[in-house]
């Protein structure tokens, strides 16, 4: 199986009405090409998180993804307030989440967590006041 | 077991998708916390929530649930109903407590 495609999404911040869409239409998209159903899985929580992180807390960000015949690497960027503290942010159950995202079932500090358990390799770099960057690895296993 | 089967079983009322309800459920899962769904919910689950919204669908859709259940008499958001319908997302109610919803689907499962 040869797997070859790459696309990039534009998210805006603070639209919960399209929440998820992005990732559905990853998942479907992947689905189509015969991408695994264990790989489809660790993709739609890694996206889904990452379009709620940015929907949550940035301005503006781009998910981008691009599928080898390897592995699935995606690219989150983001316009927004940053992190302060990075290994703070990764530990399950902290989380800045305003009452009004907690209210919605978000906001439970699950959402970096989940994507590190489903990525091979895992890259959160951020600056204060300007942005975060999320580097996600997830190998295909094709044999 | 067919949702039907479950549907008419535990008195679930059918708010979108009746013609998805031969869809086979694999077993249930409890939660109101989104993210705690998209982590550990299984393929053909049917989801017993309170949550309303319309961001309960693609959750769903995401992990191929076979439907959500809404307990203690909530009825879902109009956008949810109409992004579940679009989606294909069962959406049943119920005026019971999910401790009660999950225990008479565990029962019927086992």
């Amino acid at each position: 199986m040869s797997f070859n495609y790459e696309q990039s999404f534009t998210i805006q911040g603070g639209n919960f009405t399209d929440a998820g869409v992005v990732s559905v239409f990853i998942k479907r998209t992947l689905q189509k090409m015969g991408i695994p159903s264990e790989i489809l899985r660790r993709v739609a929580i890694a996206t889904y998180e990452s379009e709620i992180n940015i929907i949550s807390y940035a301005r503006i960000g781009i998910i981008y993804i691009r599928v080898t015949p390897e592995n699935i690497i995606i690219n989150i960027d983001d316009e927004g307030p940053g992190i302060e503290n990075i290994e703070l942010a990764m530990r399950a159950g902290y989380s800045t989440a305003d009452e009004k995202i907690r209210e919605m079932g978000f906001g439970a500090g699950m959402g970096i967590p989940n994507i590190i358990n489903c990525s091979d390799d895992f890259k959160l770099t951020s600056e204060v006041s300007k942005g975060t960057h999320l580097r996600i690895l997830i190998n295909i296993n094709t044999n | 077991m067919e949702l039907s089967h479950i549907a008419k079983d535990l008195n679930l009322k059918i708010k979108c998708g009746e013609e998805l309800l031969g869809r086979d459920v694999s077993g249930g899962y409890v939660g109101d916390l989104l993210s705690d769904v998209m982590a550990n919910s299984k393929e053909g689950n049917l989801w017993i929530t309170r949550q309303t919204h319309q961001n309960i669908v693609a959750v769903a859709s995401l992990k191929d649930l076979a439907g959500i259940v809404l307990v203690q008499g909530k009825e879902p958001d109009v956008d949810a109903l109409e992004k579940a319908s679009k989606e294909g997302i069962p959406i049943l109610v119920t005026e019971l407590s999910s401790f009660d919803v999950a225990g008479k689907l565990y029962t019927l499962l086992s």
